[in-house]
Formats: C-alpha cells, sequence, structure tokens
C-alpha cells in the first residue's frame, strides 16, 4: 500500500536537513531498514533507513533541498505497511545511532544479485566421499593437469595488453560505460588487470576516491557537498551574528613538554595511545571555563545562557570536513581520561564514522592549529557559543626570565575569539591567565590519573 | 527434512508420483524385476505390480514410441533410458514426433511424458557409458529439459516433470547418483522447472554450470575463497530448456566476468547458448570476454583413466581458469 516516508526527528536541537544523495531511485525495490538517503544535519551525515520494505515509488525531496523534520521526502509502495508507526520504526534512537557512512559509491559487491533465486545451504549438496559412483568407481583428483590450464578461448594471450604503459588501449564494455557516467579519462584510472588493463573494479575505486578527497580544477566550478555548505552557513551565520574580538598570550611549555616526555611510553604502553599535548590543553581549559563561567555560556535574544555543564568540543579535519566532537564534563576529568576519550573521538572523525550524540552539546570550542604548524590565529566562533580557543605550535625560543637571563624555552601562544557581546576584555584576560598558569604549573612529576 | 543421495531422491520422487497419480507408470530396460541399474526402481515393480513398472526389450526406439501413445491418450508414462549412449535409436520418437505433438495438434493434444537419462562421464564408462548428449534435446523446441545436480533439486523437479503437462527430458547426472548428499524436505514439493538458482555467492566473477560440473565448480570456488580471497557467484542453470535468460543475464551483470563450466564439449553446446544470451543481455556490464572451461572436441568419453583425467573437467582445471579470469 501507498506510504510515506517522512524526514526522521534526529535529536532536539536539530529541526532541518540537506538531501545529500538519494541511494535509491523510483522503482528500486527496498528492505526495511536499508539505508535510502543520506543527509546533511548542521551536526552530522547520516543515512536514513527504510521504514518499511517495498518499493520505492518517488522521490518528493530532492538533492540538496532543505527539509524540516518530519517532513515527507519520498512515497513508497510498502509490502507491509507500519500502521502510523513510521516515526517509531526510524525513530531517534535507531538513527542517532546510526554511524555516518562514506558516500556510497557502487562497487562489486558480495550481497546477492536481487531477484534471484538462492539455493538454501542444505539444497546444494556435499560430496560424499569414496562414493561408488559408477560401474567402476571413479577417482576425485585430476592426474592430467600440468602447470598450465589449456587455453580457454578468447581470453587468450593476443587480446591483452603488454603492459607498455598503453594499458587502457581497449576498454571493455562495463568499464567504457563507467567511465562515460562518471566522466572519467582512462588516463587518470589505474589498471591493476592482466597487463595493466583497466577493470571495472578499478574504475570503481577511483570514482571512490575522486568523490571522497578531489581537488578543484582550476577554473571548474565545483558544487559544494552538502557538509561542505554546511560548515559555509555556520561559519557566515556566527560572523554574521557575533561581533568577534580576540586577545592572545604566550604560555612557557616546559612543564607540559617534561611531563607528556615522562608519561608518553608508559601510556602508549598500557594504553595504546600516543599521549600528545591536546589532553593537558584541554584539561587545564575545562577548568579555566569552570571558574570562568562566562566563557561558557551564550547569547541569547533574551539573556545570556550560563551552560553549568562544560562540555568542550575539539575541532577535528575530518573525512569529510570539519567535525566538532565533543569531550563532555572535561572539567571533571582527569589529563589520562581525555587523552582516552580524544584518541576515541579523533578516530571516529577521521573515519567519518561520529554519531549525533558525538557531536552535539558543546558549550565552548578547543582548536589545536598548533598541530598544523600555526603560531597565530584568530578563530570563527562556534554559534552559538561564547568563544573559541586555539593552541598553537610550540616553538623554542629564546625567553628573558625574570632574573633577566636569557634561556631557550618551548613557547606555545594561546588565541582566544570571544564574543564581544558577552564577554569584555578584562574576562577573555582573566580567563587566558587561568588557562596560561595553569599549563605553566605543570611538571615532570604531575599525575595524569 | 531428510538428508539423501541423488539416486535416492529421483526414487522418492517416482514412488510418491506413483502413489498419488494411478495414471503414472514406468517403463524401460531391466526396471522391473532388476528394479533399474541404478536400482532406481528396486522393489516398484512388488508394490504397484507388472502393469505399471514394465520391463521392455532393448529396444529405445520402442520404449520412446509406446510412452509416446500412452502419454497422448491420458496417461502420464516415465520411460528410462538405461544409458544416455542409448538414446540414439530414440531420437526420432522423442525428437521428430513427441516434441511436435502439441503444436501439430493445434494444440488439442499433449504428450505429459517424462524421459529419465542417466547421462555423463567421469566413472570410467568409456564409449558407451559416459556421454553428455543434453545438447541434442535442449536444441529441440517443444522439449522440457533438466538437469538437477542436486538431491533438492532432482526430487523436485521430477516431480515438476512427472506433472508437466508437455515432455520432458530428464537427465540425471551417474556421477552424481550416490556421490552427492543433501537436505530434502519430507512430503509433498515440487522445484518449477525453468529457474536457475545461486548455489554460492560471491562479488568478483560468476561461474555458470550444471550437473556433476556444479560440485566440482564449488569446491574450486571455495579453494579460491580460501586461497586467494577471490569470490565467485556460482550458478546452476538447473533447467537447460528453456534457459532461465533473466537469471543468466543478472548473474553475468552482478560480476562482469563469467566463466562458464561444462562437461559435455564447448562447440555448439548448452553453454554457447548462455554465452550468446550473456552478449545478448549483459554486454554492457561486462568487464571481460567470456570464458569456458570444457572437455577437448573429441567423439567420445576416453576408457583410459588417464585420457579420462585428461578430458573431463576437473576442480583444478577449473580453478586454474578461475584465477586467470580474475586476474583479467
Amino acid at each position: 500500500m501507498p506510504f510515506e516516508i517522512e524526514m526522521p526527528h534526529v535529536g532536539e536541537s536539530v529541526t532541518e536537513a540537506v538531501i545529500e544523495k538519494w541511494l535509491k531511485q523510483p522503482g528500486d525495490q527496498i528492505e526495511k531498514y536499508e539505508p535510502i538517503v543520506e543527509v546533511v544535519t548542521d551536526k552530522v551525515a547520516m543515512e536514513v533507513p527504510a521504514p518499511a520494505t517495498g518499493e520505492l515509488t518517488r522521490i518528493v525531496a530532492q538533492e540538496g533541498d532543505t527539509v524540516a523534520m518530519g517532513a515527507v521526502i519520498a512515497e513508497m509502495d510498502a509490502e507491509d505497511a507500519p500502521a502510523a508507526a513510521v516515526p517509531a520504526e526510524a525513530g531517534p534512537e535507531q538513527v542517532v545511532e546510526q554511524p555516518v557512512q562514506p558516500v556510497s559509491t557502487p562497487t562489486a559487491s558480495a550481497d546477492p544479485p536481487s531477484g534471484l533465486r538462492i539455493a538454501d545451504a542444505g539444497q546444494v549438496g556435499s560430496l560424499i566421499s569414496a562414493a561408488n559412483v559408477g560401474p567402476t568407481g571413479g577417482a576425485f583428483s585430476d592426474t592430467s593437469l600440468g602447470a598450465e590450464p589449456s587455453d580457454s578461448g578468447p581470453a587468450g594471450k593476443d587480446d591483452v595488453d603488454k603492459g607498455d604503459g598503453a594499458g587502457f588501449a581497449r576498454l571493455s564494455p562495463a568499464v567504457r560505460r563507467l567511465l562515460e557516467e562518471h566522466n572519467i579519462e582512462p588516463a587518470e584510472v589505474t589498471g591493476t588487470g592482466v597487463g595493466g588493463r583497466i577493470t571495472r573494479a578499478d574504475v570503481l575505486a577511483a570514482v571512490q576516491q575522486r568523490e571522497s578527497g578531489s581537488k578543484p580544477e582550476a577554473g571548474n566550478l565545483q558544487r559544494p557537498s552538502a557538509v561542505r555548505r554546511m560548515i559555509a552557513e555556520h561559519m557566515s551565520r556566527s560572523v554574521r551574528e557575533i561581533p568577534h574580538a580576540w586577545s592572545a598570550v604566550e604560555v612557557d611549555m616546559s612543564g607540559v613538554v617534561a611531563c607528556r616526555s615522562a608519561n608518553r611510553s608508559a601510556v602508549l604502553e598500557k594504553h595504546g595511545i600516543n599521549l600528545t599535548y591536546l589532553p593537558f590543553a584541554l584539561a587545564v581549559t575545562a577548568s579555566a571555563l569552570w571558574a570562568n563561567p562566562l566563557l561558557n555560556s551564550s547569547w541569547q535574544e533574551d539573556g545570556i545562557l550560563a551552560h553549568g555543564e562544560v562540555n568542550v568540543g575539539i575541532a577535528v579535519a575530518g573525512s569529510e570536513g570539519l567535525a566538532v566532537p565533543v569531550i563532555r564534563e572535561a572539567d571533571a576529568k582527569p589529563v589520562l581520561r581525555l587523552a582516552i576519550e580524544l584518541a576515541e573521538v579523533v578516530e571516529k572523525a577521521r573515519e567519518g564514522k561520529l554519531s549525533l550524540e558525538d557531536v552535539s552539546g558543546g558549550t565552548f570550542t578547543l582548536n589545536n592549529t598548533g598541530a598544523l604548524g600555526s603560531v597565530w590565529g584568530g578563530a570563527i566562533i562556534n554559534h552559538p557559543q561564547a568563544a573559541i580557543l586555539t593552541t598553537e605550535a610550540i616553538v623554542k625560543r629564546p625567553v628573558a626570565l625574570a632574573d633577566d637571563t636569557v634561556e631557550v624555552r618551548p613557547m606555545m601562544n594561546i588565541c582566544l575569539s570571544f564574543d564581544h557581546r558577552v564577554i569584555d576584555g578584562a574576562e577573555a584576560s582573566a580567563f587566558l591567565q587561568d588557562v596560561k598558569q595553569g599549563l605553566e604549573q605543570v611538571t615532570a612529576d604531575t599525575e595524569l590519573e | 527434512m531428510s538428508q539423501k543421495t541423488v539416486i535416492k531422491a529421483v526414487r522418492d520422487a517416482m514412488l510418491s508420483e506413483m502413489r498419488r497419480d494411478p495414471d503414472v507408470f514406468i517403463m524401460g530396460e531391466d526396471i522391473a524385476h532388476r528394479g533399474g541399474v541404478f536400482l532406481a526402481t528396486d522393489g516398484f515393480v512388488g508394490e504397484f505390480g507388472e502393469e505399471r513398472v514394465i520391463d521392455t526389450p532393448l529396444a529405445e526406439s520402442s520404449i520412446a514410441g509406446i510412452a509416446l501413445g500412452a502419454a497422448v491418450n491420458g496417461k502420464r508414462p516415465i520411460a528410462e533410458i538405461q544409458f544416455a549412449d542409448f538414446v540414439w535409436p530414440a531420437i526420432n520418437q522423442i525428437v521428430g514426433e513427441t516434441a511436435r505433438v502439441r503444436y501439430g495438434t493445434n494444440g488439442r493434444k499433449s504428450a505429459p511424458l517424462t524421459v529419465r537419462v542417466p547421462y555423463g562421464g567421469g566413472v570410467r564408462g568409456g564409449l558407451y557409458h559416459s556421454q553428455s548428449i543434453e545438447v541434442l534435446f535442449a536444441h529441440t523446441p517443444g522439449l522440457k529439459v533438466v538437469a538437477p545436480a542436486t538431491p533438492y533439486d532432482a526430487q523436485g523437479l521430477l516431480v515438476s516433470a512427472i506433472r508437466d503437462d508437455d515432455p520432458v527430458v530428464f537427465l540425471e547426472h551417474k556421477k552424481t547418483y550416490r556421490l552427492v548428499r543433501g537436505e530434502v524436505p519430507d512430503g509433498d514439493y515440487s522445484e518449477p522447472i525453468g529457474v536457475a538458482d545461486v548455489k554460492r555467492q560471491g562479488g568478483d566473477i560468476t561461474v555458470i554450470t550444471y550437473g556433476l560440473m556444479l560440485h566440482y565448480v564449488l569446491q574450486a570456488a571455495q579453494a579460491l575463497s580460501e586461497q586467494d580471497r577471490v569470490e565467485a557467484l556460482v550458478m546452476d542453470l538447473r533447467t537447460l530448456r528453456p534457459l532461465d535468460r533473466q537469471s543468466i543475464a543478472q548473474a553475468a551483470r552482478h560480476t562482469g566476468k563469467v566463466l562458464l563450466v561444462q562437461e559435455d564439449t564447448p562447440a555448439v553446446s548448452v553453454l554457447s547458448e548462455v554465452s550468446a544470451i550473456i552478449a545478448e543481455e549483459a554486454f554492457y556490464d561486462l568487464d571481460a570476454p567470456v570464458m569456458r572451461v570444457g572437455p577437448p572436441e573429441l567423439p567420445p568419453m576416453p576408457f583410459s583413466p588417464v585420457q579420462e583425467a585428461a578430458f573431463m573437467p576437473s576442480p583444478e582445471k577449473i580453478l586454474a581458469a578461475m584465477r586467470k579470469l580474475a586476474a583479467t
């Protein structure tokens, strides 16, 4: 029976999503829970599962459309229509847990081709060893076979390319069609078949690579991905609405460097993670946020909302663009615990597997631009938060000390962008001083747990 | 479910159909008092009597001709040809007459006749007990030709063949009789004629075959998976006429690389037709030329064990071809 597919509600703060890519087309048979469309919210990209088994009959929301939660995005002919149970079927629980999948491209799959009769395992039959199979019995091994099988006709030696660099001289029909469909030149594809022949799998791999990490070509207008558009909209809104102001201090990282060196191998051995400077910066920042609640708040039309919980978002270069996984109640966690949680979410971000849960509820953002070699930055605030802190590269510099001697010290700039509606220079400086002192108090002996 | 061999499945199909329908009767050489050379009808004469389990002279033309006469007059005969190698005298009755009954009577008559034909080699049967003769029947419009490879398919398809209102040539590979065991549902069940099925799933290459070769292909596919991590989809045709064009095309499209494996000599064979179907239906999805494994073009299966092994496709030969296709 005809049945409308709605955009599922995925989280309290999420009101709309952009249709990124339809995985199914009208006329396709769909299985219940099978992903049918990729959508992107301002928090996360995800796949929407089919609410029922049947045939997709019409797509209502086109790729690129922004759609409100609960709006009809497609119609299907369901075999067993879930009686008004759609929202429950595709409810928040299932969807929130849905990991972000890489953009789907057609790949050779071990799944059964649909519509074919598949024999049950028992129906296939098994061979009885030593069975008397005929008048005189028969052995089940091939004594005649030499090293080479007999030549099997058209795939013979003369037809394959000689690996002389012209490996794409002869394209199979499937390859030719795929190249046309995806507008790829044969020269762009690395052939792995006999003599460097381009196989169907090679083209599909090239398509996947292009879609996951492409460089814009000069002069070509490239349609941004939905993730890219979300980032653009989010950044523009922040700059449009928030009067940014900036402040920075430099921090002597001698103690942190010593502490990290002292613990690095033990942490690697015991927990399997590489101890970086980020968990130190996060621990100190979280404490400073607790002591400076204005930094951990949001400007709203009706007032300034203090968040209470210190949930720090960490900016990470994910597989599909910027992602900001959140470490919850970071002020209550020791450095080691933060290091473990950071390793987990960073890994998930790089694999594109962050859930909506992982990226929701942030109250402040920490951006470790120093890992990329930056020494100063004026970050854009993660709207609607009140401030963002960048930790810059640690650079060895001659430093004039209090007793007028000069020493080489590992120095790091920390740069704060803050919402001047909420925070003035005095509060910003107080916060920065707290972070600075917190980092400078760390010594080789500081406990991580 | 019970586990049984192919010969037991064939026997049980006939037994249940004879009990169900009094018009079903069996005729053939040595099938009554000897129970058939493969013992497919052992004990039948005791239960059904000599009027329904009939020993015939060594005259295949008569067996097919009498069965045809009974069929057009309302009976459902099962004619057993002792070995496929002996079917030639019956060709005129089967191809020249039986296949044309429906057309020749403008649809007024049909011939609900099943011709059981044990065929195939690899059993040291030599020149007169080893041949693959399927293509002669598969080429003939008006006939249905079934070639099961497993107990499940043998029983379910033989039931369908006996109940079919048109003539069915039912090919039983001798070597599978006591070599292959598998599950068969208890009670009344049948499998539709004309549907190929997937006996193994895989996404890298497609292998299409039938009969004994199915089991060699499955062995090779297992080795290919374990040794090379290449997964073969294995399709069993089960019915050779009418061929399941749609399933064949779909299996070919699934991987774009197709290997055809047959025990019959390849030139102008059933799998030649399968290759044509693939070219017609799946050309734009092909990623490699269709490859074939089959015996050399010799008139008979040789008798010498060494030569017989050289003639027959084996799991090893099939595996080598699978590797070549996967690497193409």
